[in-house]
């Protein structure tokens, strides 16, 4: 019995492949198999002997059985093994190429100062480009022949033959925006307007158009003081920085009064903007209380209402936290400067995950 | 507006330091746009004396100095001839930067002596041309410094130019005094009064004036003053011209110069022999021309306020003299003119002459009318000293302006609009202080404050004054309690989807100028009047563009002539299709030109074609929730290949938008290296759902097993799939769930003008499985319906 052990798990053990491993099965465990007819010969045995050989048949039987499905796999996994080796791939040639698309900095900043100002319940207004000079001018507090119209370097649309309409104007500012947006809805009122707007100006710094943001917030007691804080969020969450400080220094825009140019403190190291902290003050925008003559004009009484507007230079404060030196490049479409400054599609500012990445 | 400290001090009676009043003007809103200090460049040189001066022993032009400073006896080599024993100099120290040699000093060894220094000429501190010995100066003790020794004694050289931003409401900050007056509100020091002086006239103003035209000019007075004698100015007047940029040129131009300056009042001298008849005060017929003192000659407008003498035109009203009347070195008789224009006039007349005057600039802002009858006098009076000569009386026509009114200061409204608490009592002292006059709770503004035209403004004096700088920021609560409500509309939604949708698709966007040339403008069905500038900054932006692409078209082309070959461009934003506000509609735009990618190894590169375009606006259009059920069809514009594109439409007047292949004519113009593909999506046309809910319809999930079969048909080659697959999927609309092509070919054993096409057609029971011969059945109905719609047969 032992002989018989010893000899197939010794046989199965050494057994070369699938082959040679059926020809074991059989020779002992097969119908005519050497295990097999021992098993035969139990009938022929006495009772007692049959009481020891039976059990020691079986588990003969098993164990070699065992043996055979064990060796089988190990066969099995070898040959994979053997055949994976040979399917091995230079893992360091490139992936299939797929283009990366972007994101412009103006739309990802917009998406960004609309969810700081959505938080504060401000909602997003939109007017014409091509503006007539009321809405651009008149009703900004800005009559004709007035200095701050000349100011404005504007584009005026041509005028044909026989039309005497004033020309109509490419809009200079988002502030006709705030006239729209109060005609429209009336107070209370929070809005912002983003959007392109058109100066009559090339050089290093200015390019003939540009993006502007406006706010306007009107309800029965806004103050300056809450503008301040506003434009203090603001600024804080989109620079991304535990504090910031501003400074709100008198001045004129003929829709605001009190007019005020906000400063932000800051610091310019190595080219690099910091917010917050040093010794520097750059203007970053302009704000004030919305001028009753402005109410007026938006068909809302200024004795029972008052608020807030300000005015923001979306490419600028792009130009501010993103570190892009060239307002010229915004608009050149270079290809090389929009995957560089550009953002992936799915960076969507928000505020609970941060603006920026 | 430049003025010098020094200057200024004329008005203003103060201890403040020069960086207190930059940061006062500043925060009153009389920006500070730049400084000169000349203290600044000096501030490291001190005095010292010479005790004893020796031949160098080496050396026949240079002498070894011991001098006298405030670290002990230093010896110094000197080659200027003056250097000598006992007088004082100026001494710059080895460290300190020499401005006139460009030199910063360090102890060196001239012929082997030690010199520890230099003693300065008046070039070598940019202080003059003098370059003739060493500075000798007549006062001053050791180790006082230089700087302030100037102060003391000869100020001009070290006077501070400052120059400020003048907000359009502030022409009274356009004279010194009116700064001083801020200054002197916001508590800096004491504005000095204006002496008010009479100079009665000797004899009848012999020139008569008439205005003709009284609603462009309020009050002309004049005078003419005999026996003058018209040399330079004298130093201090120059100095303080040219401190400020100003050429001088004669005295009496340089007093009207100094007047602009100093109160803001523009002045105009005639020379009287060559206007003895008379002047007239009109308005221009138009066309008539004058020499003007810049010595160009300007065609008048018609309208324009003018001066003639003898008929002729001889001066623009408010804006800038004639040169024939101009004064000279010979003027021995001058006419002084001081009038009040109408402001809007000058600005008219400035700005179609485009000239830029001093006295413009002030007169369309606004000079202080009340002041134009003293202004003849305190000019007279200077007028007088400089020049000598004898005044006759004034002739005065027409009348200064009444410019009266007053509103109520309500001082709780500081606190109301502002959020500043500032008292009653020092409110009221701003106002009088800046001269406004009170008169219980009525205020009137002064004279020379033309912008002060309601309550608001009166608040914005007080918090001016009073410095917004001390605002706190208060928080502002939101507008409704709890989680903020969405504030996006569905159509800025769809375009921030849009957007980003097609950034996902791998497109670059771009934002390019909504102007354009007028040929790229006309390639795209614009460039007419109605979307014409009449000032465009270039005629490369002549025209609002009628689409986005030809500008991502012009993008690509400069992006090509980079070097980049391979692009997808993209971008979202208004074309514009009129010129009339709201003639704008919303377009979301992109290009493909090139290849899918680089070359790789996988052989995945191909060039684009109009089917990654059909994709790509579909993926678009499908993210914006855009019907899925559309129709393609021909017909589009033609800058689009006439064979190969298609509009996307929703029945045959409502297009989504377009894609297709350019006109090979478009991208030879835009200088683009075809072939290129595109979409142009209306992002308006889509409609929105009308759902309010946000639940979905029930899933319904069959268990059944759809069967799947595929059918190739021989039809012509002009049959479009879309047809065929139409006809396929109405054969049963029951059981047939998709209809999908997937293979087409053309020519070969098909013959000429044919083509054949492959679709797969999945079919999904609903009750029970469809047994073969049902399957057998609707085939049929499918090569039925496909040979009635395009006339195919089943490919054998």
């Amino acid at each position: 019995m032992d002989d018989l052990k010893s000899k197939y798990l010794g046989l199965i053990a050494d057994a070369g492949d699938e082959a040679a491993l059926e020809d074991l099965r059989v020779q002992a465990v097969g119908k005519k198999g050497e295990v097999s007819l021992k098993m035969r010969e139990l009938g022929k045995m006495s009772p007692e002997e049959r009481q020891v050989m039976g059990p020691k048949l079986n588990a003969l039987k098993d164990e070699i059985n065992s043996a055979l499905s064990a060796k089988k796999s190990a066969l099995a996994d070898a040959a994979l093994d053997e055949r994976l080796r040979g399917e091995w791939l230079d893992v360091t040639l490139p992936g299939r190429p797929a283009r990366q698309g972007t994101i412009h900095p103006v739309s990802q900043v917009t998406e960004e100062v609309t969810a700081i100002f959505a938080d504060m319940g401000f909602a997003v207004a939109e007017g014409p480009q091509i503006e007539d000079d009321w809405h651009n001018f008149d009703a900004l507090n800005i009559p004709p022949e007035h200095p701050a119209r000349q100011e404005h370097d504007t584009f005026f649309m041509h005028r044909a033959d026989g039309d005497n309409r004033p020309p109509h104007v490419l809009r200079t500012h988002t502030s006709p925006v705030q006239i729209r947006a109060l005609q429209a809805q009336g107070a209370p009122i929070r809005v912002i307007a983003p959007g392109r707007v058109y100066r009559c100006d090339y050089d290093q710094t200015h390019t003939p158009m540009f993006h502007q943001v406006e706010g306007l917030a009107i309800d029965r007691d806004i103050s300056m003081a809450n503008l301040k804080w506003v434009l203090e969020e603001f600024c804080r969450a989109y620079f991304e920085v535990d504090k910031v400080e501003l400074r709100f220094r008198a001045s004129h825009f003929p829709f605001t009064e009190p007019s005020a140019e906000v400063d932000l403190r800051c610091s310019w190291q190595d080219g690099t903007l910091k917010v917050g902290e040093g010794d520097d003050w750059m203007e970053i925008l302009g704000s004030g209380m919305v001028h009753p003559k402005v109410l007026a004009a938006g068909g809302i009484d200024p004795d029972q209402w008052q608020g807030f507007a300000f005015g923001l230079g979306i490419d600028r404060i792009a130009m501010l936290k993103y570190g892009i030196p060239d307002l010229r490049a915004f608009f050149d479409s270079d290809l090389r400067w929009l995957r560089h400054y550009g953002f992936a599609s799915l960076d969507q500012p928000t505020l609970r995950g941060g603006l920026s990445r | 507006m430049k003025f010098t400290l020094s200057w200024l001090k004329d008005h203003l009676e103060t201890e403040a330091s020069l960086d207190e009043i930059l940061y006062a003007l500043t925060d009153l809103g009389l920006e500070v746009e730049g400084v000169e200090n000349p203290a600044e460049a000096l501030s490291t040189f001190t005095l010292a004396k010479v005790k004893s001066a020796t031949q160098h022993p080496d050396a026949d032009r240079l002498r070894v100095c011991v001098v006298d400073t405030d670290e002990g006896e230093k010896q110094i080599v000197c080659g200027a001839p003056n250097a000598r024993e006992g007088i004082t100099v100026v001494l710059a120290k080895p460290g300190d930067y020499v401005p006139g040699i460009d030199v910063t000093l360090s102890v060196g060894k001239i012929r082997g002596v030690e010199s520890h220094g230099m003693m300065a000429s008046m070039r070598e501190l940019e202080l003059g041309d003098d370059h003739d010995g060493i500075i000798e100066l007549p006062s001053g003790t050791v180790g006082q410094k230089f700087a302030d020794w100037l102060a003391e004694n000869d100020p001009a050289k070290v006077d501070p130019v400052i120059e400020i931003a003048i907000t359009p409401n502030r022409p009274d900050a356009l004279g010194v005094h009116g700064v001083a007056r801020d200054l002197a509100a916001r508590g800096l020091g004491t504005l000095k009064p204006l002496k008010a002086e009479q100079v009665p006239g000797s004899f009848a103003n012999p020139i008569p004036v008439t205005i003709a035209d009284a609603d462009g000019c309020h009050v002309f007075a004049g005078r003419l003053i005999k026996g003058v004698k018209n040399g330079p100015s004298p130093a201090w007047l120059q100095d303080r011209l040219r401190a400020i940029g100003l050429r001088p040129i004669s005295a009496l131009v340089d007093v009207t110069n100094f007047f602009t300056y100093d109160r803001n009042r523009p002045l105009h001298v005639f020379d009287a022999a060559k206007v003895e008849s008379g002047l007239t005060v009109h308005r221009a017929k138009g066309g008539e021309e004058l020499v003007a003192l810049d010595d160009k000659t300007y065609a008048l407008p018609e309208g324009a306020m003018v001066i003639s003498a003898d008929g002729k035109v001889e001066s623009i009203a408010g804006i800038m003299g004639g040169l024939e009347t101009g004064v000279t070195g010979d003027t021995t008789d001058v006419y002084l003119e001081a009038a009040v224009w109408n402001t809007l006039d000058i600005a008219a007349a400035g700005r179609a002459l485009k000239i830029n005057s001093d006295a413009r600039y002030r007169n369309e802002r606004g000079i202080d009318p009340a002041y134009n009858a003293q202004a003849i006098e305190d000019a007279t009076r200077m007028i007088l000293d400089l020049c000598g000569g004898e005044a006759s009386e004034v002739i005065t026509a027409g009348a200064a302006p009444v410019v009266d009114r007053a509103y109520k200061l309500d001082t709780d409204r500081v606190q109301s609009l502002v959020g500043m608490e500032i008292p009653a009592a020092e409110q009221r002292a701003t106002l009088t202080a800046l001269g406004f006059t009170l008169d219980g709770d009525m205020v009137t503004p002064p004279s020379w404050r033309p912008d002060v035209l309601g309550e608001a403004d009166l608040v914005e004096e007080v918090a001016r004054i009073a410095s917004l700088t001390k605002l706190e920021g208060k928080p502002m609560a939101r507008a409704q309690v709890g989680v903020p409500r969405p504030i996006l509309t569905p159509m800025q939604k769809r375009e921030g989807i849009a957007r980003r949708t097609i950034a996902a698709l791998g497109y670059n966007e771009c934002v390019t100028y909504s102007f354009i040339d007028q040929a790229a403008a006309a390639l795209f069905d614009g460039g007419d009047d109605a979307t014409m500038l009449e000032n465009p900054i270039s005629s490369e932006m002549s025209h609002m563009r009628p689409s986005l692409l030809p500008g991502l078209l012009q993008a690509a082309a400069r992006n090509q002539a980079r070097g980049f070959m391979d692009l997808a461009l993209f971008e979202v934003g208004p074309a514009f299709h009129g010129g009339e506000p709201g003639e704008q509609h919303l377009q979301a735009s992109g290009i493909l030109i090139g290849h899918t990618g680089p070359k790789d190894v996988h052989g995945a590169r191909r060039a684009v074609d109009v089917y990654d375009a059909k994709a790509d606006a579909e993926a678009a259009l499908a993210a914006i929730g855009a019907p899925a059920k559309v129709q393609i069809l021909r017909g589009a514009e033609g800058w689009w290949h006439p064979g190969r594109h298609g509009r996307i439409c929703l029945g045959p007047k409502k297009v989504l938008g377009v894609f297709g292949e350019l006109h090979p004519k478009v991208l030879a113009a835009l200088d683009v290296k075809g072939p290129a593909v595109g979409f142009t999506l209306l992002l308006e046309e889509p409609p929105f759902p009308k759902k309010k809910s946000a639940t979905r319809p029930a899933l319904e999930l069959r268990d059944l097993q759809a069967v799947e079969r595929d059918f190739a048909f021989v039809v012509d080659a002009d049959v479009e799939a879309l047809t065929l697959v139409n006809a396929a999927a109405g054969a049963d609309k029951a059981l047939v769930e998709d209809v999908r092509v997937f293979d087409e070919f053309i020519g070969g054993s098909l013959g000429e003008g044919k083509k054949s096409l492959a679709i797969t057609v999945r079919l999904q029971p609903t009750d029970k499985t469809l047994t073969e011969e049902q399957i057998e059945a609707v085939g049929a109905k499918i090569v039925d319906k496909v040979a009635k719609a395009t006339g195919g047969t089943l490919r054998g």
